[in-house]
């Protein structure tokens, strides 16, 4: 399995870049870590006409702390995201989802921005930035755009982004002293496509959850919020029959899809197994803190 | 469409290189084919093997993933590279000791990958070695004896410190 044929371009600047993609619109497509752009392309089951490659560009990747905003460049590989200690401090969230992002060797090489460009409905860096309230931006030979995560994604490998923009950075909130979060997900392999998973972040007291955002990635076309399972569970005191209240709700928050990792009715289950097991968690760590 | 072609100059294995290769060509086609190191092995060829694991400026990657006009510039090293620096000697000794291969077409990726572990060693569970690991398939050993086989070197660094 060889790429077909296509054209190279490597961008030397981010101007030229824009420039490549306004011009080429859907037959530019950028490849950043090409973590899951070559197998694809290897596969044949893409032909872009050019590859915009954007490694060599310089000022896309890095993470900064500004103010209570974490800033991280599209092309920061997911390597240095995993070790980096703003993030282990501010963002654990992502911090524990990093410990299942792909393998050692793909982490070495792929990167958030293109996760998130991407938008795999098994990724975990969507549901994190989802989970978050992150803020992506984009640009184009026209200027910058912000959109709020909850607006970018749209369904199966489908966002808000437009041919001719490119995904620069990424704006996510620090974690509020005081909340909680937990990261789940099971794959047949350790690294592999996810069957099931999910991104909570939770302000709990005394018990109660009096603040909760559920992400589910994994059985969905896209990140999705578990808004049922949500008010079930705030407001009450954590126990088991919350837990089932929150697991009967799922049902109606969801609509798994089958694929590879599973069918539909498993994926559901398993959904409603980590919920509750996230939930637990999140009860189990507020106390702790 | 005519087959887009490059020049690129790299380093491989220490020796500085310069040739002109497809653009749609990946790392290890061009490694082995041009330049006939076969050590890097080619299983599934969408990055789920690990068969192809490749070192490119002191990281492990995934050499089917990446392109070989994306080396321009790079360092690249195979198993014949740390073969012949004498890095994993005793690794290698200790994968022949435990038997930990039988068809070997793993073996090289794992070698390159475990390689890491043992830059800066630190005591590490047998799980984190399997973590590590995790992305390369075997399908002879049971990997029983590649994390043996992992485990005593990395312990022996640690001993001799």
């Amino acid at each position: 399995m060889k790429a077909p044929k296509f054209n190279y371009i490597k961008a030397e600047t981010r101007q030229q870049a824009l420039e490549l993609l306004d011009q080429l619109g859907e037959e530019g497509r950028i490849l950043a870590g090409g973590q899951s752009l070559m197998p694809t392309l290897n596969m044949r089951l893409s032909q872009p006409g050019t590859l915009i490659d954007i490694n060599k560009v310089s000022g896309l990747g890095g993470i900064t702390l500004e103010g209570n905003v974490v800033r991280i460049g599209a092309m920061t590989r997911h390597v240095e995201v995993a070790n980096s200690p703003i993030i282990a401090e501010h963002l654990p969230l992502i911090a524990e989802a990093m410990q299942h992002v792909a393998h050692h060797a793909v982490r070495n090489r792929g990167t958030i921005g293109g996760s998130i460009a991407l938008a795999d409905p098994a990724a975990e860096m969507p549901a994190c930035v989802l989970a978050l309230g992150a803020t992506l931006v984009v640009e184009s030979v026209k200027g910058r755009r912000e959109i709020a995560a909850e607006d970018y994604f749209k369904g199966l490998y489908e966002t808000a982004r437009e041919a001719n923009e490119l995904l620069v950075e990424i704006l996510i909130p620090v974690e509020k002293l005081g909340d909680v979060s937990v990261f789940l997900e099971l794959a047949q392999r350790h690294g592999d496509f996810a069957m099931a998973g999910l991104a909570c972040v939770a302000r709990v007291s005394n018990k109660t959850f009096e603040d909760l955002r559920l992400v589910y990635f994994g059985s969905e076309d896209k990140p999705t919020l578990g808004t049922g399972a949500i008010a079930a569970v705030v407001g009450r005191t954590w126990s088991a029959d919350c837990k089932e209240a929150a697991a009967n709700a799922l049902a109606n928050d969801l609509d798994p899809m089958t694929n590879l990792q599973g069918s539909a009715a498993m994926k559901l289950h398993l959904q409603k197994v980590l919920t509750g097991r996230a939930l637990d968690a999140a009860i189990e760590r507020a106390g702790a803190a | 469409m005519n087959e887009a072609t490059l020049e690129i100059s790299l380093t491989v294995n220490g020796e500085q290189i310069t040739k002109t290769v497809p653009v749609r060509q990946h790392l290890v086609d061009f490694l082995r084919n041009e330049l006939g190191f076969t050590g890097s092995h080619l299983g599934c060829e969408h990055g789920v093997c690990g068969a192809c694991s490749v070192r490119v400026d002191d990281a492990v990657v995934r050499g089917c993933l990446m392109l070989a006009v994306q080396a321009d510039g790079a360092n690249v090293v195979t198993v014949e590279g740390l073969t012949e620096t004498g890095e994993i000697a005793d690794l290698q000794k200790n994968f022949v000791e435990r038997n930990a291969m039988q068809c070997g077409y793993c073996t090289p990726g794992m070698l390159i990958t475990a390689a890491e572990l043992l830059h800066d060693p630190k005591p590490v569970s047998r799980e984190e070695i399997r973590g590590h690991l995790s992305g390369n398939f075997c399908r002879c050993t049971g990997y029983h004896a590649i994390v043996d086989a992992v485990e005593t070197t990395i312990n022996k660094r640690l001993e001799e410190g």
